[in-house]
């Protein structure tokens, strides 16, 4: 709801503009029919043509004003909802795409995406209905109390005393119909999560046959989005007809009181009749009053749902250098003891994170130039050593510095403009392959081609027909799982970094191409430093350093030479790769 | 840097707008004798909102007679009788009201049901070339456009239809010549309506697909979010998403826009008729055609005419915006479906593992193949490995056999007989697969496990999981086994999940086993521990095996070497070594 007015706080006065070209046209179409009565009472009897042409004409050009005050009261309306739907978008995307890890996974990729368009659209609507409804309700209402007051006191008073209790019933349904909404919202998440899953789940789905088992879990997900819709709905269908009992009660009463105040001569026939007719407007008042009040409860639902969103602070301040931490020698990369956990929020969301330390006591140090290996077990903690470094996440405790500085006193950018890298599960835009390694970067052409051709991509790009303007589909699908790799690797060297960091980023290419890959990178990127992550032996026993890491802890450290001496782990991982060879 | 040019579905043809709203009509018609009944109540609902004046005028009369006169009997009588009418047209209304919003929610909630039933038939190429955000746009937008439209829409243009049409016959018994001074207005109000609807579909069906475009570019960046930070590249997609985001505004600005003129202008139509009856009256009474009376109670039934066609006209705008969000459902609806089982089709049940590849050829797109004359033979229980180098068609080869493409040319038999011959989900069902790519859904550890054997049990799970090496892991979690996890809830790790794949690949008993890549993300010691189990697993299935890590597939009955698209050699381990080949510089390469 806080949402709501801070945006259209910036329009305001366009908004001004639209409700009073809105009372304007509001204002000549109530002209209307008094013109029209004016005419048949009193100009038709007369039997005088030219009153009657410019009676005729006057109401012709109120039809006229009305309509063109209306519609630029409409447009103007769209367009200041246009206005504020683009701005609650693009703050919504922009503070998205800026989340800091923890805070992505806690609000969840599906609920980000529905509010990104279903929450933005029930604010949008809203939006601009109220700039239209907000006119006419109030005008009916208003006129009418005012109109019943002057008439005859005393029988208003019946319907003055109903209002503030009408006003209650609204405010009290659309106080409940606010969570019942946002719980609607909640259930279209799992709707698109389901969704979302299955499309990129389709081949596990189809190879398992699931299919039947798929259509019963969405329609789960889909029938709990329907009830909690219609159950809320339902709610907000209910002050009206029960305001319509309140307002015909009403109705009633003023005509028995009336016929009694006209009996005892206290007032006129007529005034019940005209009663009737303003009573007439106070209904439609109170009607318009609730469609208001009914559509902002689905909007501020909705709307907190996004401030929710915009509201999350940044947990990742930059600190200034006078608080930060100094290292004890001027290595391009050191982690002085870092240790470190991923914080869940509450263990109902848990999402396979950690509870333990995910690092524990990790201590090195990288010179520019060199390299780094880190080889272990699945989930001992390798990924979250980039994790830190490139600050998705803080350390516990520990510094991480890179380039003699706390990584912390870095502006984000700065920081990751250091870094080329290639994630575990990195992705592939739906775009041309050249666009995928420039990456907006706007390098030259010759420097894509080299990174090309260093990541060992030439070969398969120079078999497409469309060489590098080939189109990857989504998530680069009509790619095997090697060529995406290397498109990947290509993107990272592209900007020649001073840090490359490749997080098992060869799986999926065979040893050959993997060693040829690896021979340019060190060839060609010598002043690189290199941090390496991987299950094969063969790609880091080649590095300046390899860290064998088990369980968050550090269990070797030092060269492949030196680890084979001291680090039976190591040399335990090094016989069941290489041991084959005799064989 | 994905812009958005050459998205899908910006460019919005005129569709076919009778046959949505027939198909819209279909899924009413699921509720026809709950919608015949909401608009019989609305027409009593309406007519007792009608009989209330008439009522409320008794009373005021029989009050009228003036001091110490009135009838105070007969008034509350009447007052009494209008309640009552007022009364129960009210609790109609509301039964209407809350019918119709059921109605349209569970049409909507139909329509959902559909299109994700459909998606589970769509070959699988049809996710690769659709953003996920705009499938699912069509669910959340679209269908909820179609259903606030129901909710509201027939019930009220049914009854304005019945009010116009009633006053209208009122109007021409009153006076026919006063009928035809405003009579103009009724093909007016309807050509202007067509032609402004001419003019504004096409922008509700561009706004529907600008929606869809944007909700599409924010899943793709949403989903690659951390890359995007990791490059710095915020700012930039920024941009472009405002360039997104302004389509998408400017969009609904025209439509919109354009549509609201609508209600304004017919109702200045409506207005022009007054006028003209107005002076049209007043013309007809000088020549003594028409008395005062007659134009006062023409003008009364001419407003109640007016009125609805009021409602009608900006009502029309919303079921506009409603066809053009439909056809969007239907065109997704409308989507070829895979290959239907052929006629005769049998359930292939407990495969004896033979599988066997005749001289089939396969390109995803027509005249780039892929894979060339492919001839392989797995007898049952066989080890047939695939190796080759990166982008060489060995996933292809998955893809082929599991029938989420079908060969251009050559055949593929299992069992002796045709893929074809059975049917598409039982052919499945006989293989299980472990692949590159790991999916995990949002769910507890058990159900992920236990996700393709239908009534598991806590042992079952837990031995597949021991035999996957991931029960100790498992344990460590707070809540074990019923801890969720999810496809992009960060902190599983990709070997992790590949770990979960397998164990869920241990628990699903079939004759026929597909690994590619299975543990490429696995520790070595791990993988070897795994192996052990797989190699359990794989005794007495014919199994199909991609691995870059030769080591893992020495034992292999036969070995498959694939080099773009074609089988440069085959044979065992040893013969391959021997024969000194491309096997053997593959091998070599490991130790470089």
């Amino acid at each position: 709801m806080k949402l709501i007015f801070r945006s259209i706080k910036k329009y305001k006065w366009a908004i001004a503009l639209a409700i009073f070209l809105k009372l304007v046209g509001t204002m000549a179409e109530l002209t209307l029919p008094y013109i029209l009565e004016h005419m048949i009472d009193d100009i038709v009897p007369l039997g005088d043509l030219k009153q009657v042409i410019l009676w005729g004409a006057l109401m012709f050009v109120a039809a006229l004003l009305c309509r063109q005050f209306n519609v630029m009261a409409n447009r103007k309306a769209v367009f200041n909802a246009h206005r504020v739907s683009y701005d609650v978008r693009q703050a919504l995307f922009v503070k998205t795409v800026n989340l800091s890890g923890s805070q992505f996974d806690e609000f969840g990729l599906p609920s980000l995406i529905s509010r990104m368009t279903s929450d933005s659209y029930n604010v949008q609507t809203a939006v601009q209905q109220i700039q239209s409804l907000c006119v006419r309700a109030p005008i009916m209402l208003t006129g009418g109390v005012i109109m019943t007051v002057s008439m005859d006191f005393q029988l208003s008073l019946i319907l003055i005393v109903m209002i503030p209790f009408l006003l209650g019933i609204i405010l009290f349904v659309t106080s409940r119909g606010i969570p019942m909404f946002t719980i609607v919202q909640q259930k279209l998440d799992s709707v698109v999560r389901i969704m979302r899953e299955n499309i990129t789940g389709i081949r596990v789905v189809k190879a398992l046959s699931k299919e039947e088992y798929e259509m019963r879990r969405f329609a789960g997900a889909n029938k709990a989005m329907a009830d909690s819709d219609i159950k809320a709905s339902t709610i907000m269908s209910i002050p009206w007809p029960f305001m319509q009992l309140c307002l015909n009660t009403g109705l009633a009463l003023v005509i028995i009181f009336g016929a009694r105040r006209v009996n005892a001569g206290l007032t006129q026939p007529g005034v019940i009749l005209a009663f009737l007719t303003y009573f007439n407007m106070i209904t439609m008042g109170i009607m318009g009053l609730n469609r208001i009040f009914m559509s902002m409860s689905k909007a501020s639902a909705s709307a907190n749902r996004i401030d929710l969103v915009l509201q999350t602070e940044t947990d990742q301040k930059i600190i200034p250098e006078a608080e930060a931490l100094k290292p004890s020698g001027d290595e391009q990369i050191r982690f002085e003891h870092v240790h470190f956990n991923y914080n869940t929020i509450d263990e109902q969301h848990f999402t396979g994170g950690q509870h333990e330390k995910a690092l524990e006591d990790i201590d090195f140090a990288i010179k520019k130039g060199e390299s780094l290996g880190i080889i272990g077990p699945t989930g001992c903690g390798k990924t979250t050593i980039i994790n830190l470094l490139m600050r998705f996440y803080d350390a516990n405790e520990g510094g991480v510095f890179v380039d003699g500085r706390d990584v912390r006193t870095y502006d984000k950018d700065e920081l990751r403009r250091k870094f080329g890298t290639v994630f575990q599960n990195d992705i592939v835009f739906k775009d041309t392959l050249y666009e995928n390694i420039d990456f907006g970067r706007g390098l030259p052409e010759e420097v894509i081609i080299g990174a090309v051709e260093d990541a060992k991509a030439k070969e398969y790009v120079d078999s497409l027909d469309e060489g590098l303007q080939y189109e990857a589909t989504i998530r680069g699908a009509n790619l095997s799982g090697g060529q995406k790799q290397r498109l990947l690797v290509a993107r990272a060297l592209a900007g020649h970094p001073e840090i490359l960091v490749l997080d098992d980023s060869s799986s999926a290419l065979d040893y050959k191409t993997d060693a040829a890959m690896r021979k340019s990178i060190t060839e060609n990127h010598a002043g690189t430093t290199l941090i390496m992550i991987a299950q094969r032996v063969s790609s880091v026993m080649n590095m300046t350093n390899i860290l064998v890491m088990d369980d968050g802890r550090c269990i070797g450290y030092g060269s492949h030479e030196e680890l084979l001496e001291n680090c039976p782990a190591y040399k335990e991982i090094y016989d069941i790769q290489m041991g084959s060879i005799g064989q | 840097m994905p812009g958005p040019r050459g998205r899908d579905g910006v460019k919005a043809k005129p569709k076919d707008a009778k046959g949505a709203l027939r198909r819209i009509i279909t899924y009413l018609m699921q509720y026809k004798y709950l919608v015949l009944l909401f608009i019989f109540c609305a027409f009593a609902s309406n007519l007792g909102n009608l009989m209330g004046p008439n009522f409320a005028g008794k009373a005021i009369d029989a009050a009228s007679k003036g001091v110490g006169k009135v009838d105070m009997h007969t008034v509350m009588h009447y007052a009494l009788l209008m309640l009552i009418f007022y009364v129960s047209s009210g609790i109609l209304s509301f039964l209407v009201q809350i019918g119709m919003m059921r109605v349209g929610r569970h049409v909507a909630q139909n329509m959902r049901r559909d299109v994700f039933n459909k998606l589970m038939t769509l070959p699988v190429g049809y996710f690769d070339r659709h953003q996920a955000g705009d499938i699912i746009s069509r669910v959340s937008y679209d269908i909820d456009v179609v259903a606030m439209s129901l909710s509201t829409d027939v019930v009220q243009i049914v009854t304005s239809l019945v009010t116009v049409i009633g006053s209208f016959t009122m109007m021409c018994l009153i006076s026919l010549p006063l009928v035809l001074c405003m009579i103009f207005t009724i093909p007016a109000a309807i050509l202007f309506t067509r032609y402004r609807g001419r003019k504004t579909r096409p922008l509700y069906a561009k706004r529907s697909a600008a929606y869809g475009v944007m909700n599409g570019f924010a899943e793709e960046m949403f989903n690659g979010q951390k890359t995007i930070l990791a490059y710095a590249h915020e700012d930039q997609v920024c941009e472009n998403f405002s360039k997104i985001n302004r389509d998408a505004a400017v969009a609904y600005k025209n439509a919109d826009g354009m549509g609201m003129t609508m209600g304004p202008t017919v109702g200045l139509i409506n207005n022009i008729g007054l006028a003209a009856i107005g002076m049209g009256g007043a013309l007809m009474y000088m020549n003594g055609i028409v008395g005062l009376g007659q134009i006062s109670s023409f003008v009364l039934y001419s407003r109640k005419f007016s009125g609805p066609i009021n409602e009608i006209a900006n009502i029309i705008n919303e079921i506009y915006s409603a066809l053009a969000a439909s056809e969007r459902v239907f065109q997704l609806l409308d989507e070829p479906e895979e290959a239907a089982d052929i006629y005769g089709a049998v359930e292939l049940v407990e495969a004896e593992g033979d599988v066997e590849t005749e001289d089939v050829s396969f390109g995803y797109i027509p005249g780039h193949t892929v894979l060339k004359n492919l001839n392989l033979k797995a007898d049952p229980g066989q080890t047939i490995a695939i190796v080759g180098p990166t982008g060489a068609g060995k996933t292809t080869i998955i893809n082929l056999l599991m029938r989420f493409y079908d060969p251009d040319t050559g055949k593929i038999r299992v069992d002796g007989k045709q893929n074809d011959a059975y049917t598409m989900d039982s052919l499945r069902r006989n293989y299980a697969m472990v692949l590159q790519d790991t999916w995990v859904f949002n769910g507890t550890i058990f159900d992920n496990i236990a996700y393709g054997k239908e009534n598991a049990t806590m042992e079952e799970v837990v031995a597949a999981a021991k035999a996957a090496r991931i029960h100790n892991y498992i344990m460590r979690l707070p809540q074990g086994y019923n801890t969720v996890i999810s496809e992009d809830g960060g902190n599983i790790s990709k070997g992790q999940k590949q770990l979960l794949t397998i164990a869920r690949a241990m628990l699903y008993d079939t004759h026929m086993l597909i690994l590619d890549e299975a543990t490429s993300n696995v520790d070595t010691s791990t993988e070897r521990q795994v192996q052990k189990a797989m190699r359990n697993l794989m005794k007495g299935r014919t199994c199909f095996v991609i691995a870059h890590r030769l080591s893992t597939i020495q034992n292999a009955d036969n070995i498959l070497v694939v080099d773009h698209g074609d089988v440069v050699e085959q044979g065992t381990h040893d013969e391959l070594m021997a024969a000194k080949g491309f096997y053997y510089k593959l091998y070599a390469s490991q130790f470089e």
